[in-house]
């Protein structure tokens, strides 16, 4: 049995809105998550997914309305900041460092988790290629790459934008099994995907952005 | 904390040596113009001595302003930025850490190749330390100063020229006490107190803008 996770607390968002260019990409947004629990988020494109990852990343600032971590604003706990692990559509991994550089530096820029290096190489099979310069990596191994920054860092609260472009089927499981120990020990997680996913056996909230219905 | 700073200066070392056009092309730059000079105007050697000190500031003021376009390109680019926000170590701090490495690999070579452009430039020996000690002093503020610029134009598709036109002005008050300290001490008088202000505008750059710069990274970001 994994550890549990110990920094985690309710997701609130009352009545947020995003504008862009003067229009609105979504308001009135209400919505909820507590631990162990999914958020997946729907829509077309430019119906404002990112958006609003960003915004909970702190990225982006809201137009209107509020997030709160546990009972107070995000703004005031800094630590909800810290315990984000974000991948979005940059990797956010540096081309001129090789594949063990990057993920050593992800780990020591944060709340290091148990796992070695060597065996987070290995589990996402980039063990060969250690020492490889990320420039020469393909698009899928630099988004595994990216994505094993989860593996890095001991940070209860994922929030994924698109992770699965460019992986193949293998690597997706893998990621998909991930997913569902990081729920089991008491983690968060908000994503967006226009590939299926298996979530099965996980409780999973839907919100679809384009219809603008919120729950 | 201090940790996490050490982690960027490092890093930004090691990414500068595996792409090692980032510290030659601005150094190029600067003993290219440098050199210029000379072939322009001849062998008049006291017209020479005389705007010397002139043009190692200005070429050197242009090759920092050169060479800071790449300070936060790559990170914004790539992700890393979004990643540094989301730190325990505050933006402000870190970028610090990014500004130190960036002066190790641009501002030291050209401290350490202005001897060797001065002999060029006829400026007498005794000259060289007064001017080395002015560059010392004045280009870490000109990457402080600058990085505010690069930080609120990083987002930007064509950021060059507002960027030229948005710090250049801030860079008078450098200019005008190191070419003014030069003069003086070339005079045979005393250039302790232009040396005390460009000390006092270091350390208002130090202290000010790195809030300045995580601010307006933050800015770009959004």
């Amino acid at each position: 049995m994994e550890k549990q996770y110990l920094f985690t607390a309710d997701l609130n968002v009352t009545n947020l809105a995003c504008l862009r260019n003067e229009q609105a990409l979504f308001s009135g947004l209400n919505v909820s998550l507590s631990p162990e629990n999914v958020l997946f988020l729907e829509g077309e494109n430019g119906s404002g997914k990112t958006s609003l990852l960003r915004i909970l990343c702190g990225f982006r600032l809201a137009d209107e309305g509020k997030i709160t971590w546990g009972e107070q604003a995000v703004s005031a706990v800094p630590e909800y900041f810290e315990n984000i692990s974000y991948v979005g559509h940059k990797n956010g991994i540096k081309d001129e460092l090789t594949v063990e550089e990057n993920l050593n530096l992800m780990r020591s820029m944060a709340t290091a988790s148990d796992i070695e290096t060597e065996s987070v190489l290995k589990q996402i099979g980039l063990f060969k290629r250690a020492d490889v310069l990320s420039r020469h990596l393909s698009a899928g191994q630099k988004r595994k790459l990216a994505l094993a920054r989860l593996m890095m860092t001991n940070n209860s609260f994922w929030i994924l934008d698109e992770p699965f472009t460019a992986l193949d089927k293998a690597t997706v499981g893998f990621f998909e099994e991930l997913i569902k120990q990081h729920i089991g020990r008491g983690g968060m997680l908000i994503l967006t995907s226009h590939h299926d996913i298996d979530l099965s056996g996980l409780s999973v909230q839907h919100l679809n952005l384009s219809n603008k219905k919120y729950v | 904390m201090f940790d996490a700073w050490l982690q960027i200066f490092k890093r930004d070392l090691l990414i500068a040596f595996r792409r090692r056009s980032e510290i030659i092309h601005p150094l190029i730059f600067f003993v290219m113009v440098i050199s210029l000079f000379p072939l322009a105007i001849g062998d008049d050697k006291v017209l020479l001595q005389k705007i010397a000190p002139a043009i190692i500031w200005v070429t050197a003021l242009l090759a920092t302003m050169l060479s800071l376009d790449n300070l936060f390109r790559s990170d914004f680019d790539d992700g890393s930025l979004e990643q540094m926000t989301l730190l325990k170590t505050p933006l402000s701090l870190l970028v610090t850490a990014k500004i130190t490495a960036h002066w190790f690999i641009t501002g030291l070579p050209l401290l350490l190749i202005t001897p060797l452009l001065a002999v060029l430039l006829y400026v007498p020996t005794e000259m060289i330390s007064m001017l080395l000690l002015t560059l010392l002093l004045g280009t870490p503020t000109l990457s402080l100063i600058g990085a505010v610029g690069i930080a609120l134009t990083v987002g930007l598709r064509q950021g060059g020229v507002i960027l030229s036109l948005l710090i250049l002005p801030l860079y008078i008050p450098v200019l005008i006490f190191a070419t003014l300290a030069l003069q003086n001490s070339a005079q045979g008088f005393s250039a302790e107190a232009q040396l005390a202000m460009m000390l006092a505008i270091l350390v208002l750059a130090i202290t000010l803008s790195p809030f300045a710069i995580a601010a307006a990274l933050k800015v770009s970001l959004n």
